[in-house]
């Protein structure tokens, strides 16, 4: 039992290069995903810096309908949760799979590269139709019909691959991590299959009608939407963390039985929190106060599994200060555990009331996307790309920059957002001396001007951030020299 | 025998399994009821199936990412109240395929905004928001005056809609392509009143200033200027609302 839980550290590094054997590892297609993450992560945030320009100067939505901002508003959630988010969590997936299992990925590069090349063409497939117009209008699940069931079909392939090769495991034990992006992939096709039933206008017509309706269709649709969080943004990066920091701290999970009940008591109680998006609203009451009720619980796995993560440096910590990859996977942790402690806080009907249709929100996401999930994903490539090409990460200096330069900028972010946020809630509700409303809605609008250019400040230092990493990793990927020595693990840690 | 979680974590199949069922049971508890329980959406008069002229509006409304800055969902709060009008009810996006309560108000909540402009005011705001609110910071959709509407295919809209389950009848399918016509005014010698008569409430007009042609402004100002004016709440007590 102790060797499964330890697995991800005792397992050896695999080489590139050195096994040609048909037992050998399928890395190509991890390379190609590492590669696509990047592309995608610079991408969203470069639209993501853009709209929210578009917010503070409005001059730049260009009159034109494809650069408007509700076409490209999809586009950068898209990019940033499905394209890069995406990207990531399969790539590191495949990576970690064959490795905690011994076994070479299931289907071989045939059934990889399927994944790989499907899964793009359903993220072009999706963007171009934003852009175009093409949208089913609910947030998060906006592609059309007919990339929803292209979709469906790479994710089967994406699961066989996934699960062929755990069957074909030479380990007794499902690595913990396995479990975790188990659940993602799971949790997310039976989201995407229920949240997305339409009925197309005709088989030439990229227009369809969703299934559901109204109070009906709000519900399954922030089942779904609180649930790509939970299982796409959560799930599936609580599983890279499982892997890649006992991994890079050479320590094994701090406990066992945590990560039991982490994954119990997660997978079962986020599937819940879809109605505190829709808290005094037409929903019937009952189903508010249960969507308030289990996000707050919620709190107790989210922070178990904080805890889990950070105790597995217990007696390593001396590496954040030579090992960059580490030090943002360590920071994705803190922002995970302090996202997880804010959203059961907003998902409280008193607090909600005040936040919701608020920037809080927007705050909020961003503390999760940029401070976790980019965070997690930085950290994995930064341990990633040096191992798959078997080269000494070209500028740990560069890695720093990226570090402190993308940290103030969320930090850039999330303040003005909790100031424009509540700012803006509480003058929705100010009443002047004789009872009338004291402001008009368009003063709201006015007032939130500095903190939107703050905000998109604090876009251009992330993305200036990840720029950096994007030419880091492509100078090691382009360094002539390979560690070739065995056992040398090829992260920077053992550089200089 | 004694329980030990490495029964589950040595067969992939147990670990699926019981994967899906734990995750399932949120859901289900909490969406199957809003099937079941009646009274979940209100029993209030009023509600009908969006006319072809406002159904095609709505579709641009959804095509251009309106949702994302735009609410269509008063909250119970008094000051929500005040500012918009009365809160939203279930019953009103009964037939709304997808609903479209939005999750951020960059701008204000338009649940009700039918009617409280002049077709003029939502033309001209449209094509340049500054021109009359110097603060908004709306883009400008003046494209969508110059873009004739595309609705060769009405009949297929209404079917799919009735497909999903609003209350189209044949005859409303079978006039789709009249209705939408006269709605927006383009057949000025014929008697726009048929359409009211299908659709209860619905104002026929030509939206936009230029008759000779049936533009996508024309649909998107009908569907603005239908928005929370089908119930009449002058005549509703509170036994009406519960849900």
């Amino acid at each position: 039992m102790t060797a499964a839980v330890a697995g991800g550290a005792e397992i050896a590094v695999a080489r590139p290069g050195t096994a040609a054997r048909a037992d050998a590892y399928v890395d190509d297609v991890v390379r190609a995903f590492a590669v696509a993450t990047m592309f995608w992560g610079i991408a969203a945030f470069a639209v993501g810096v853009y709209i929210a320009l578009q917010l503070a100067f409005p001059a730049l939505n260009l009159g034109i309908e494809y650069t408007s901002f509700g076409r490209l508003r999809p586009l950068h959630t898209s990019a940033a949760i499905f394209a890069f988010g995406g990207s990531a969590l399969i790539g590191s997936s495949f990576y970690v799979v064959q490795r905690t299992c011994r076994a070479p990925l299931f289907g071989g590069g045939a059934l990889g590269w399927f994944v790989f090349v499907g899964y793009q063409v359903f993220i072009v497939l999706a963007a171009t139709g934003y852009v175009l117009g093409v949208t089913q209008g609910k947030e998060y699940a906006e592609p059309e019909w007919y990339v929803d069931l292209w979709l469906t079909l790479v994710w089967v392939a994406y699961l066989v691959c996934f699960g062929g090769t755990i069957l074909r495991r030479r380990e007794p034990h499902i690595f913990v991590a396995n479990w975790f992006y188990l659940a993602f992939i799971v949790t997310i096709a039976m989201l995407h299959i229920v949240n997305n039933l339409t009925i197309p206008v005709s088989l030439t017509s990229s227009k369809s009608y969703i299934l559901w309706s109204g109070v009906q269709d709000a519900m399954i649709q922030w089942w779904y939407g609180h649930n790509a969080v939970g299982f796409f943004l959560t799930a599936g990066f609580l599983g890279m963390m499982y892997y890649f920091i006992p991994k890079a701290a050479e320590r094994p999970i701090y406990s066992y039985r945590l990560s039991i009940i982490h994954f119990w008591a997660l997978i079962f109680l986020y599937i819940w929190a879809g109605p505190h998006h829709l808290h005094y609203t037409a929903l019937p009451d009952w189903t508010q106060t249960l969507g308030m009720v289990f996000s707050v619980m919620l709190w107790m796995p989210s922070w178990g599994g904080m805890i889990n993560g950070l105790m597995s440096l217990a007696g390593a910590w001396d590496k954040l200060r030579t090992d960059p990859g580490l030090r943002f996977s360590v920071t994705a942790v803190g922002f995970y555990g302090m996202s997880t402690f804010e959203g059961p806080v907003m998902s409280v009907k008193a607090v909600n009331a005040l936040s919701h249709y608020t920037d809080w929100t927007i705050g909020h996401v961003h503390s999760g996307a940029l401070g976790w999930v980019a965070f997690i994903s930085f950290g994995m490539l930064y341990y990633l790309v040096p191992a798959l090409w078997n080269r000494r990460l070209y500028s740990r200096r560069m890695a720093d920059w990226h570090f402190w330069i993308a940290t103030l900028g969320i930090v850039l972010y999330i303040t003005s957002m909790w100031v424009s946020g509540i700012m803006q809630g509480l003058m929705w509700r100010t009443y002047d001396a004789l009872g009338f409303l004291q402001y008009s809605f368009v003063e709201t609008v006015a007032a939130m001007h500095p903190y939107y250019v703050i905000r998109a400040m604090g876009g251009l230092l992330f993305l200036i951030g990840a720029l950096l990493m994007a030419y880091n990793l492509w100078r090691t990927i382009r360094s002539a020299e390979a560690l070739d020595a065995p056992g040398l693990r090829p992260v920077p840690a053992a550089a200089e | 025998m004694k329980f030990s979680h490495a029964t589950i974590e040595k067969n992939l199949v147990l670990l699926g399994v019981l994967t899906l069922i734990t995750v399932s049971i949120g859901g289900l508890v909490q969406i199957v009821p809003l099937f079941a329980i009646e009274q979940t959406i209100e029993r209030v008069e009023g509600v009908r199936p969006y006319s072809p002229l406002e159904l095609m509006g709505r579709n641009i409304y959804v095509r251009e990412g309106c949702y994302t800055c735009h609410s269509q969902q008063i909250r119970t709060f008094r000051d929500e109240v005040e500012r918009y009008g009365h809160y939203s009810l279930a019953a009103e996006s009964m037939y709304d395929h997808p609903f479209q309560w939005g999750s951020k108000r960059t701008g204000p909540d338009l649940a009700r905004v039918g009617g409280k402009y002049s077709n003029d005011w939502q033309v001209q705001h449209l094509v340049d928001p500054r021109a009359l609110v110097p603060e908004s910071i709306m883009p400008s959709y003046a494209f969508l005056a110059e873009k004739r509407l595309r609705f060769e295919d009405i009949a297929d809209h209404l079917k799919a809609n009735r497909a999903a389950g609003v209350p189209y009848s044949d005859e409303m399918i079978e006039k789709a392509r009249t209705d939408l016509l006269l709605q927006a005014g383009a057949l000025p010698d014929a008697d726009p009143s048929e359409v009211a008569a299908r659709y209860p409430r619905a104002v026929a007009g030509d939206f936009d200033g230029r008759p000779e042609v049936v533009t996508e402004m024309d649909a998107l100002v009908s569907y603005l200027q239908m928005l929370g004016t089908l119930v009449d709440f002058s005549n509703l007590s509170p036994e009406h609302l519960k849900q």
